[in-house]
């Protein structure tokens, strides 16, 4: 199970990163996209790879081991991670085609090199 | 009433963040209603941030528990010394540069209100912040305002610039996700007092990976604050950034070095790593330095000016270690007053020079100048008298400011960190690299600022009267007069901030009042 969880972020960071460095702004959007899913579920991970284990403690269970209980904590952290990714996405995005327009290129520099 | 003054500490972000909601919904056209919200924000902003640096002036740390959850379960805010100083600073150089927006900047585009107070939260709250999620939330909030500022005003030196700089912090955010959730994998809170108890109970085998997640998180804030070879962005997004903004941008590159301080020290009571921040930020300073001396154009002189500071800061940090933290934190009140001062008037001056007569400065940005750029619409109101000559006094004080001349205080902080360096029974490795290049980069500043005034102030041609508003000059008048206080009240500023830095190092009081069951 970890060995597949870890492989899935490699593989996603490392896409992630070789399309950052890429010229063009599209590819730069999907590679900060791609990173910060590998980086989101390494946050998910961080709470330990448990299968079948509960996030939430019922009353009944409160006094039993919390140990056998999925980690709530890096739970929230994702969520509040995806939705502050997906916001700063959007304006990024906006961003682009704001600069695609202006500079009739989609080369990260606003210009094309020269060949 | 102690009752109603310990919510002090979460005014300096509610204030902002409501005002800012409420910008949001009033219609575009009503600039002045919109005006008159923001400046009574600003107002009660900077009477709470000064009462809150008089209150934490105490040797009780306040706490603000949010939802009164205790920590480390709940979230808290802490206003010591430090955190009071950083929002009080916050709030001066917002003030003058909402003022200075209000001659015209403000109606320029759109929401640039809201963004603003939105930046102010951001800020306000990165500083408060008691645990490290929150930072990062935080943080995440004045970048996406800083994104909108960066570009206001449009045209495509900005959007190209901004275009960098959104995607290097969008990278930075993601390191710094990974070093805060490296950290809560391997201690089991994010809380910093928290940290600061469990981190020395670790076992050594996890030591190794609790380091990687710290230079990763060091790695975000050196981004932000804008250390060699991590920030090439700086210069281009704060030379086309229109002039509020950058003066406002001043404290932003100020958060990265203060949460770099407060997380070295207080959670990791200044572990490993001094030597690379040490080099890194003299590495920093030299680059500024080159820079400075390199670019024509002043708005590039004022950014590379900045680079300079941070470096001076990190360098100074690395060398010293907390014996310098006071010297440090006079030396970020000033330069940061000094260059917000420089980025307003370097708009005033520009307005003197015929478009174009830059041309000389071969940059990419000053081949661009024109290109769809909106600028603002024409002056109406009290204009002041004898402008090249008010310019050219502001000019000389804000040089003297980021040069370290007397009788300004950017003299006393150079010098202070200087005599905290070599202040001690074993001078530190760095000592005297650090030494040589805090003069040198006076000097470089010195030349690059005076080469400049003679051209703009001295050399007639293609000169236009310029024509400047007093709203305009004030807030450059009113930066310089907060530093020339604080030439005069030096020794209690400088007690405040000794202070301040003692309190850092060890933090035992600090974790004593965010976990009192401890």
């Amino acid at each position: 199970m970890e060995i597949i969880v870890a492989l899935g972020i490699a593989v996603l960071t490392g896409s992630g990163v070789w399309l950052i460095l890429r010229p063009r702004t599209f590819q730069v959007i999907v590679g900060l996209s791609l990173l910060s899913y590998g980086v989101n579920l390494f946050i998910f991970v961080m709470g330990w790879v448990r299968v079948g284990a509960a996030p939430f403690v019922s009353v009944g269970q409160a006094a039993s081991d919390p140990a056998i209980f999925a980690d709530p904590l890096p739970q929230a952290l994702v969520l509040t991670a995806i939705v502050i990714a997906f916001a700063t996405t959007a304006l990024l995005l906006v961003v682009l085609l704001v600069a695609r327009g202006l500079t009739g290129t989609d080369h990260v520099d606003g210009r094309e090199p020269e060949q | 009433m102690s009752e109603l003054a310990s919510h002090l500490i979460v005014l300096p972000i509610l204030v902002p963040l409501l005002t800012g909601a409420m910008l949001l919904v009033i219609d575009e056209p009503r600039h002045a209603l919109k005006a008159t919200f923001s400046v009574a924000s600003m107002m009660l902003l900077l009477v709470t941030a000064g009462a809150l640096a008089v209150r934490a002036d105490a040797p009780v740390t306040h706490v603000y528990a949010l939802g009164d959850w205790a920590a480390p379960i709940g979230i808290v805010l802490v206003a010591d010394r430090l955190a009071a100083l950083m929002v009080l600073l916050t709030a001066i150089l917002g003030m003058a540069a909402l003022v200075f927006a209000l001659a015209r900047w403000h109606r320029a585009g759109p929401q640039f209100h809201a963004m603003f107070q939105f930046l102010l939260a951001g800020l306000n709250g990165a500083f408060l912040t008691g645990d490290l999620f929150n930072l990062f939330v935080f943080f995440e909030l004045l970048l996406a305002a800083s994104y909108g500022l960066a570009l206001y005003g449009g045209g495509t030196p900005r959007v190209r610039a901004g275009l960098h700089y959104i995607v290097i912090n969008l990278a930075a955010s993601l390191l710094f996700l990974v070093g805060v959730s490296l950290l809560y994998g391997m201690a089991g809170t994010l809380n910093m007092a928290d940290l600061a108890v469990r981190l020395p109970q670790l076992p050594a085998e996890d030591r190794s990976l609790l380091e990687i997640g710290a230079a990763t998180l060091a790695v975000a804030f050196l981004v932000k604050a804008g250390m060699w070879p991590l920030g090439f962005w700086l210069p281009a997004t704060y030379t086309s950034s229109c002039a509020p903004a950058a003066a406002l941008f001043c404290i932003l590159s100020k958060v990265g070095i203060y949460a770099l301080v407060r997380v070295w020290f207080v959670v990791f009571s200044e572990g490993s790593g001094a030597e690379l921040l040490a080099y890194g930020g003299m590495a920093t300073l030299v680059f500024g330095m080159v820079g400075m001396l390199g670019s024509q154009d002043l708005g590039r002189i004022a950014s590379f000016s900045l680079v300079v500071s941070s470096g001076t800061l990190l360098a100074t940090i690395g060398v010293g270690g907390s014996s310098v933290i006071a010297p440090a934190l006079f030396y970020l009140v000033t330069s940061t007053l000094g260059t917000a001062a420089l980025f307003l008037l370097v708009e005033l001056i520009e307005r003197s020079r015929a478009p174009g007569a830059n041309v000389l400065a071969v940059t990419a940005d000053a081949f661009n100048v024109d290109d769809g750029e909106a600028e603002p619409q024409e002056l109406v109101g009290v204009l002041i008298p004898a402008t090249m000559a008010v310019l050219g006094l502001a000019f000389a004080f804000a040089t003297l400011l980021i040069a370290g001349l007397p009788p300004l205080p950017g003299f006393l902080a150079k010098f202070s960190i200087l005599a905290g360096v070599l202040d001690k029974t074993s001078i530190p490795a760095g000592a005297w690299p650090l030494f040589g290049l805090v003069i040198l980069s006076g000097l470089a500043a010195v030349i690059a600022l005076a080469r400049a005034g003679v051209r703009i102030f001295w050399a007639d041609a293609g000169r236009i009267a310029p024509r400047v508003r007093l709203i305009e000059i004030l807030p450059v008048a009113g930066l310089i007069t907060v530093c020339l206080v604080l030439t005069v009240f030096a020794g209690p500023a400088m007690s405040y901030l000794r202070q301040a830095g003692d309190a850092l190092n060890p933090p035992a009081n600090y974790i004593r009042e965010v976990l009192p069951s401890t």
